[in-house]
């Protein structure tokens, strides 16, 4: 299975990842042989193998439901570029 | 054309543990804006999550309460999109393999009971809140939200009418309060119902294209907003349109629904298992004490209201709906052990208050053992049904027990039958008019011609008199000048 330059376009928007023009044929060509790759991978009869959710063999750990983090918003905000009224401000983003 | 409607609904419940989801800040609602934000829910580079296991618990609290299969392994997965109330720039979730699988509830409706089936329930995290008032032309973030634990129910397409739809969403209600896994305040957002509707000719067995409804935070407008969308999509079709798969917001104010802008794009959430998370495995064991500390459900609890307490079908569906309403009632009952009684004076007079004051049934001002005391009384005859109306608003407004209140205010009935003969002799000589209407009247009639008299009398004694003891000693007296 191979890409196309719309398909990589695309990719990097819903990623919201900037590519520079010239580097979109690499990108195309790197991620179609990936894909590639998976194809391959595919043919593999996989019948009674169970997907794989994580590539360690572990469960999970729980944490009790205490409250163990305090209030440390001033320290929190200060690497913000403007917080006003404890509020972090952004872009408006409403269309 | 006749038109059949199908409804599925997903209902977001916030789930009413102490600390979020995947980190150990609290979830307490109404703090300052960002002072339960931690470095996790900001998304800080280097933090990883955790899971809490009272988020689990109560995940499958709720799938034991729908008789729904427990995953015995949970994976969570990554839904990506980007929002900046959502600083981890994907919302973690569950969609392979969620906590709780297929179950069903049973639905009371006008053509009697129907089994709405649950497709699955997954637990998720909420995200932040934005506001847009004006900083200066930018968005304010709130973060004390981000993280806080979800369950989404989502049913099969069940239900054909709106009013099925908001029976399907109170029993959810009813199950999640009575659990105690969630506050049930809709206007708070604390469960949030998002509503699929299409429409299909009677008859068909396909489905339609289907809108999705959000915006709907009161059990009211689950029904107004799919009448008002069922009508659109019919008027549509019948214009020879077609019916768009997209979201559409409702707006209470206007009554209408109208298309949510779709962006582009907008539904590729490229979802893969989170590696920051290991698949969450319980065992048999650990399913089978939760459902030790299950409570009684609101079914059950209805039966017994209706075998025990000799509740009417309707009656028992109020009470059992909300733990808190059912667990008052059950004192006031305690107190006073008349059941229909005290059902009459909680869905009544209590409610009337608790409504008309906008308060829920834990913060009413007079407590289940108060209102129990006066029932005591009313049952004993010490005073009337309507004296008791008169104390019961001198203690909503000032507290005290009913015998303070009617020895203080001297409320006692009169059941001395020689003041309340007397008090009825008067009414008669004042009253010579009505007591020959009376004696003309046919013998048959003259029940109804009582209600005069009993008026005055009640009038005279300020309502203290025992109404029995006036209608016998009244019906005698006119009785004997008929003779």
């Amino acid at each position: 299975m191979s890409i196309d330059r719309s398909d990589v376009e695309r990719i990097a928007h819903l990623a919201r990842l900037e590519l520079n023009e010239q580097d979109i044929p690499a990108y195309t060509e790197n991620l179609s042989s990936i894909l590639n790759l998976i194809d391959e991978m595919q043919q593999i009869d996989t019948d009674g193998v169970e997907p794989l959710a994580h590539p360690l063999d572990a469960v999970q750990r729980l944490r009790a439901d205490e409250v163990t983090e305090l209030n440390q918003r001033d320290k929190l905000q200060a690497v913000a570029p403007a917080v006003e009224e404890g509020l972090f401000l952004v872009p408006k983003v409403i269309e | 054309m006749e038109w059949e409607t199908v409804i599925g609904l997903e209902i977001h419940v916030q789930l009413a543990t102490n600390t979020k989801i995947f980190s150990g800040a609290s979830t307490a609602f109404g703090a300052e804006p960002n002072t339960q934000a931690c470095a996790v829910d900001l998304a800080l580079p280097g933090t990883l999550p955790v899971f809490n296991d009272g988020a689990q618990k109560m995940a499958i609290m709720f799938g034991l309460a729908i008789n729904a299969d427990i995953g015995k392994r949970a994976v969570f997965e990554r839904k990506n999109y980007f929002y900046p109330d959502l600083p981890k720039g994907y919302q973690t979730t569950q969609l392979e393999a969620p906590v709780v699988g297929e179950g069903f509830v049973d639905i009371e409706t006008e053509a009697g009971e129907r089994r709405v089936r649950i497709h699955h329930a997954h637990l998720e995290e909420d995200a932040g809140k934005s506001l847009h008032e004006d900083f200066h032309g930018q968005s304010g973030i709130d973060l004390n939200r981000a993280g806080t634990p979800l369950v989404e129910i989502v049913s099969e397409p069940d239900m054909r009418t709106s009013k099925e739809a908001a029976a399907y969403a109170r029993k959810i209600h009813a199950i999640v309060t009575t659990l105690g896994i969630c506050d049930g305040n809709m206007a708070e957002g604390s469960m949030r119902c998002d509503c699929n509707v299409s429409i299909r000719p009677k008859g068909s067995e396909t489905l339609g294209t289907r809108t999705e409804l959000k915006n709907i935070n009161s059990f009211r407008f689950i029904e107004r907003a799919i009448d008002t969308e069922v009508e659109r999509q019919i008027d549509l079709i019948e214009d020879g349109g077609t019916v768009v798969q997209e979201t559409r917001l409702y707006d209470p104010d206007k009554n209408e629904t109208r298309s949510m802008r779709s962006k582009e794009d907008a539904n590729d959430y490229r979802y893969f298992p989170c590696p920051d998370l290991l698949p969450v495995v319980v065992d048999d064991a650990y399913v089978e004490a939760i459902r030790l500390t299950l409570p009684e459900l609101p079914d059950a609890r209805k039966e017994r209201f209706i075998s025990e307490l000799g509740l009417s079908e309707y009656d028992a569906g109020v009470l059992s709906a909300y733990r808190d309403q059912a667990d008052y009632f059950e004192s006031v009952v305690e107190c006073c052990g008349d059941a229909k009684l005290a059902a009459n004076w909680v869905m009544g007079e209590l409610a009337k208050n608790l409504n008309a004051a906008d308060l829920s049934i834990e913060k009413s001002p007079v407590s289940a053992e108060q209102l129990g005391g006066l029932l005591v009384r009313i049952k004993d005859n010490t005073i009337s049904g309507n004296i008791a109306k008169k104390v019961f608003e001198v203690q909503w407004n000032e507290g005290g027990t009913a015998d303070e209140v009617i020895e203080a205010k001297g409320l006692k009935q009169v059941t001395d039958t020689g003041a309340i003969e007397s008090m009825i002799d008067e009414v008669i000589a004042n009253a010579s008019a009505q007591v020959e209407q009376y004696k003309a009247a046919e013998p048959e009639k003259r029940g109804k011609m009582l209600g005069f008299f009993m008026g005055q009398v009640m009038k005279a004694s300020g309502g203290k008199a025992n109404p029995g003891a006036v209608t016998g000693i009244l019906k005698s007296k006119l009785d004997a000048l008929c003779d």
